[in-house]
């Protein structure tokens, strides 16, 4: 009997990306499954892939995921988030302005320009605008458009932003938590030279997206992944270059914000078509 | 419900940009697995910072109600990823040399001696990996004795001193000179080659090559000084010369290279040097030939102790000497070996004048500084177990280039 088989998509946002995947193929396919991977350039692909069979599992952004999930549903399929990275679940974003900035609350906002990563970024744009947004706020927009295509996954558009806060160029910038501590730690943005002004609701990030129902090779895959120990020398260091310390079960309950915020901007349409009109992935 | 943290840290304004994570992980490493932490503070950004960061460790966050006026933050349950990363760890053996590994493995490679090793990383392989190969107990206090006698050159040599000599016996300085850095370009080339083979386990042993090296460099900046003191050229290289010193370097095995070069070339170097300081016509060239002298003996010592212990562990090195020696012979036989420029440069500095008598009587003593070359490498091929008849018909099959 052949061995149980899974092709993976993953988006090539870093070189990394072929350290990791590399690393992973070698140490699944050393436990049974028949692993394999392709690298897409952007995410919007990928899903399409995904959707229409092509390959049987999508490291997906979380943007990804609700376009595979619209598309899934528009098709008269669906698709799960098999697993996620313990570091995906309850992210936030902020938006911070400089220590001296009169803005003292998001009202303050209001008529002044915010800076914020690619069009395509969860974290850096589409869920702090639709937070502002949802507080009443109505702000000049200034986008940062580093990797567009990467769903945000390429820090330079948020690390851009910073910097036209720090240059006085913008009044606030929105990024997510970690990086901000980031920023703070490179000398990107000085130490207590920002103020953090509004935090969302907590969110999740990535998740391993898989057509409903799964195949034995990727119930096995998630399996594997699940078994995966920090305590392991030969993956651990593949999962710290991917930023984890343990794989988890999938769940979608972190992705309310994001939906809402890409209905409100019009980034996909219900049934899963790109509809944002400046996107270029 | 959740259960009650067992530990508290209060991070004051302390934040996360500033280094309060260490007083988070310093409460932690108290704590197992699931063990919980309330962290107190009031820096501003402290709400956003420290959940990024315990996610990243692999610590979970809770957020429990918060009185009016207290600065609790979060709690705190530590994960399992920092034990996780120490899982499997093993010490790379002593950190003092007194219990040396045997054998150490390729994992520890380029690890610090007695460092804690994270599991995984590179195999790191040193083929110069057993113990008794490189290893003399003598080495970490001939380092010691080493470092602490290194000299600088610019200031330990009088350079300025008021001199002429006569132009034939400047020019046999100058030869002479030329000879000696040659030699010492050698004995640099062939400890270097060994360095980066041996496994850091035995990092004395490495230290003490290194120096070595920085004394030949020192020897080759002194000597070539001496040289151009009074001029711009240097003296004559013979192609038997450089024949016999790069049978020294192309030499693959450590304790052969280490038996040709140190217990015979250097030693006979060190007559060589203390003949030199008897006979120099200027100051100069008689204090930068008893610095040199000094660190050949060290050199000698070494090359000495580590192949004394390892012949009583292994009979069989002795047939490996004895076969390098006449391999080196074999490879030299047709070679005219010393530059005949330096034998009569050092019958020139020998005799110290141009009379017959002079002469006659520096051509003897050139002979005894040969004579006192050849019972010294004998001693020494005795020491390392030869019967005295053996290593007397060794020593004399030693390169007529001395080195």
């Amino acid at each position: 009997m052949p061995a149980p088989t899974v092709l993976l998509g993953a988006v090539a946002y870093d070189p990394k990306v072929v350290t990791i995947w590399e690393g992973f193929r070698a140490w699944l396919r050393g436990r049974g499954l028949d692993f394999d991977f392709v690298l897409y350039s952007h995410y919007e692909r990928q899903v399409e892939d995904l959707v229409a069979g092509r390959i049987d599992a999508a490291w997906n952004s979380p943007l990804a995921w609700l376009r595979a999930e619209r598309l899934a549903a528009a098709n008269g399929t669906a698709v799960r988030a098999l697993t996620m990275r313990d570091t995906d679940q309850d992210l936030t974003s902020v938006v911070v302005v400089r220590a001296d900035s009169p803005v003292r609350q998001i009202a303050d906002l209001t008529g002044r320009v915010v800076a914020v990563g690619a069009i395509d970024s969860p974290q850096a744009t589409l869920i702090p605008l639709g937070h502002l947004a949802a507080a009443g706020a109505a702000v000049d927009v200034r986008r940062f458009d580093v990797g567009v295509g990467l769903h945000g996954d390429h820090i330079g558009g948020e690390r851009d932003a910073a910097r036209a806060l720090a240059a006085g160029e913008v009044d606030a910038a929105c990024m997510i938590d970690a990086n901000h501590l980031a920023f703070v730690q490179e000398g990107t943005l000085p130490p207590e030279g920002t103020r953090i002004v509004a935090q969302t609701a907590r969110y999740d990030h990535c998740n391993m997206t898989v057509r409903a129902p799964e195949s034995d090779g990727v119930r096995l895959f998630g399996t594997l992944l699940l078994g995966m120990s920090y305590a392991d020398p030969q993956v651990r260091p593949l999962l710290d270059l991917e930023g984890l310390t343990a794989w988890r079960e999938g769940r979608t309950s972190g992705y309310g914000a994001l939906a809402e915020a890409v209905d409100a901007s019009g980034f996909y349409s219900p049934d899963g078509r790109v509809t944002a009109t400046d996107y270029r992935p | 419900m959740t259960a009650a943290p067992v530990a508290e840290v209060d991070l004051g304004d302390l934040g996360f940009g500033r280094g309060a994570h260490l007083l988070v992980q310093r409460a932690l490493a108290g704590l197992p697995p699931g063990g919980r932490l309330a962290v107190s503070g009031r820096d501003p950004a402290l709400r956003v910072h420290l959940p990024a960061w315990c996610r990243r460790r692999g610590h979970r966050v809770e957020w429990p109600d918060r009185g009016e006026a207290s600065d609790l933050v979060a709690v705190v349950v530590r994960g399992s990823a920092d034990d996780d990363r120490w899982f499997g760890a093993e010490r790379a053996g002593p950190a003092l040399p007194s219990a040396l590994s045997s054998r150490p493995p390729a994992r520890w490679g380029l690890g610090a001696r007695g460092a804690l090793l994270e599991a995984g990383g590179p195999e790191a392989r040193f083929d110069l990996d057993e113990r008794d190969l490189v290893w003399a107990d003598i080495a970490p206090h001939l380092y010691a004795q080493a470092a602490a006698r290194q000299w600088d050159p610019q200031t330990a040599v009088p350079w300025d001193d008021k001199f002429a000599l006569p132009a034939d016996v400047e020019a046999a300085v100058v030869q002479v000179m030329t000879y000696l850095v040659e030699n010492e370009q050698a004995a640099l080339v062939v400890p270097a080659r060994f360095v980066g083979r041996i496994h850091p386990h035995f990092r004395e042993v490495v230290q003490l090559l290194a120096v070595q090296m920085a004394d030949e460099a020192r020897h080759m900046e002194v000597f070539s000084r001496r040289a151009l003191l009074r001029g711009a050229e240097m003296g004559t290289s013979s192609a038997g010369g450089r024949q016999s010193l790069f049978t020294l370097v192309a030499e693959s095995d450590f304790a052969l290279a280490s038996f040709l070069l140190s217990v015979l070339g250097e030693g006979s170097f060190v007559d060589l040097l203390s003949f030199l300081h008897e006979f120099a016509p200027d100051p100069v060239t008689r204090r930068i030939c008893w610095l040199a002298m000094q660190d050949e003996r060290r050199h000698v010592v070494f090359g000495m102790a580590h192949l004394e212990h390892q012949a009583q562990l292994d009979p069989l090195l002795r047939d490996r000497l004895r076969a390098a020696i006449h391999r080196r012979h074999d490879a030299l036989v047709d070679t005219a070996g010393l530059n005949a420029d330096v034998f009569d440069a050092l019958v020139v500095l020998a005799a110290g004048g141009w009379h017959p008598n002079d002469v006659s009587a520096g051509y003897d003593r050139v002979q005894a500084l040969q004579h006192a070359m050849d019972q010294g490498r004998q001693r020494r091929l005795v020491r390392l177990g030869f019967r005295p008849d053996e290593a007397a018909a060794l020593s004399a099959l030693h390169t007529r280039n001395f080195m």
